[in-house]
């Protein structure tokens, strides 16, 4: 009996837990930019830098960019973009940050364009969310929601030729 | 007219004979790829390890090595190595002690050895962290051919680098890489080839 009552408490501990976390990963939508999926990959313990990504898509008529962004566990936020070019691993700021043409979606993704996360200055674990903002030229400061997470399985194949 | 010809005709022989000579000498002349990559690989240097000790190319003379470089404030290449890295020594089990894996800082003066000790901690203890002065990771870079630059300025700058892993056989040649797309099965049978054929 008692078994049972508190499998019933586990069980309803679980579920509030997925829900909570799926809709720390809901859509966030600001004027005509919708922005999903935001995570961060956990960083080693002791790392002072992560690589966050994002989709973001511009549902509107006219142009817009990603200009920056804060992450309250860390220094600064910047965009930046990682190539591959004869087994050199390059990185570079975007100074002017990253367009999103109207109607397009653009994947900041492991291997690509990234947020660069700098100076953190807590461990990020696993199952964290961490608050910040995501700054765009004409949407402005949106609010968001950052989820560390550990790299999906998948990923692997991807980060390579484009 | 005949005289001109013998000469020619000596002339001919004698650069055939210089040619025979100097590929009977240098035979890497013809088989460039692998034999004179192997060579142009390795040399003396002296790094600090993590664990604060010196650590020289003597102390990875006679096993099998695998050696990559990057830096710690590296959001993305460097840590997925170093845990694909984690994931295969884990693979391979004992195996693993037959083989040296080093990981070395291209970024001297950020990656202190304090720093590289606790960010080593994250990963298999069997992965060795090395970092230096500025002149010494110059030299180690030199030896093993690899690019390094600092981009940008102030404290948060990027370092671009040479992003594969190489495999060094017990001889301290160049046996081959890990790149970076390699599955694990890929990287676990690359290593144990390195393993065996020692």
């Amino acid at each position: 009996m008692k078994f049972t009552a508190l499998s019933r408490l586990l069980a309803a501990t679980l579920i509030s837990l997925l829900v909570s976390t799926s809709a720390f990963s809901a859509d966030i939508k600001a004027g005509d930019i919708h922005i999903k999926n935001l995570w961060v990959k956990t960083p080693p313990k002791g790392a002072k830098v992560a690589g966050g990504y994002v989709l973001i898509t511009n549902t509107g008529k006219t142009s817009d960019r990603l200009i920056g962004g804060t992450f309250s566990s860390a220094r600064k936020v910047e965009i930046h973009e990682m190539s591959m070019k004869n087994d050199i691993m390059m990185m570079s700021k975007l100074e002017k940050g990253l367009e999103i043409k109207p109607g397009q979606t653009v994947e900041l993704k492991s291997g690509s364009f990234h947020l660069m996360i700098m100076g953190l200055n807590n461990t990020l674990n696993k199952g964290d969310s961490i608050k910040g903002i995501l700054q765009f030229e004409k949407a402005g400061k949106v609010d968001v929601e950052y989820m560390i997470k550990d790299a999906p399985a998948t990923s692997k194949s991807k980060h390579t030729h484009h | 007219m005949k005289q001109l010809r013998t000469i020619l005709w000596l002339a001919v022989a004698s650069l055939l004979i210089g040619l025979a000579v100097i590929l009977a000498i240098k035979p890497s002349l013809i088989t460039p790829s692998v034999n004179s990559l192997a060579t142009r690989f390795g040399g003396p240097f002296v790094m600090t390890k993590h664990d604060g000790t010196t650590v020289t190319e003597k102390d990875l003379a006679g096993k099998p090595y695998a050696m990559f470089f990057g830096f710690t404030h590296c959001p993305e290449i460097c840590p997925t190595t170093l845990n694909e890295l984690t994931q295969t020594i884990a693979q391979l089990g004992a195996d693993a002690d037959k083989m040296n894996f080093v990981f070395v800082s291209v970024d001297p003066e950020r990656d202190t050895q304090e720093l590289l000790k606790d960010y080593m901690a994250n990963f298999d203890k069997r992965i060795m962290g090395l970092t230096g002065t500025p002149e010494q990771t110059k030299a180690i870079a030199k030896a093993y051919s690899v690019y390094y630059a600092k981009v940008g300025d102030g404290p948060d700058y990027n370092m671009n680098h040479t992003a594969s892993i190489y495999l060094m056989n017990a001889q301290g040649q160049l046996a081959g890489t890990l790149a970076h797309q390699d599955t694990d099965k890929t990287r676990l049978a690359k290593l144990k080839r390195l393993i065996n054929n020692k």
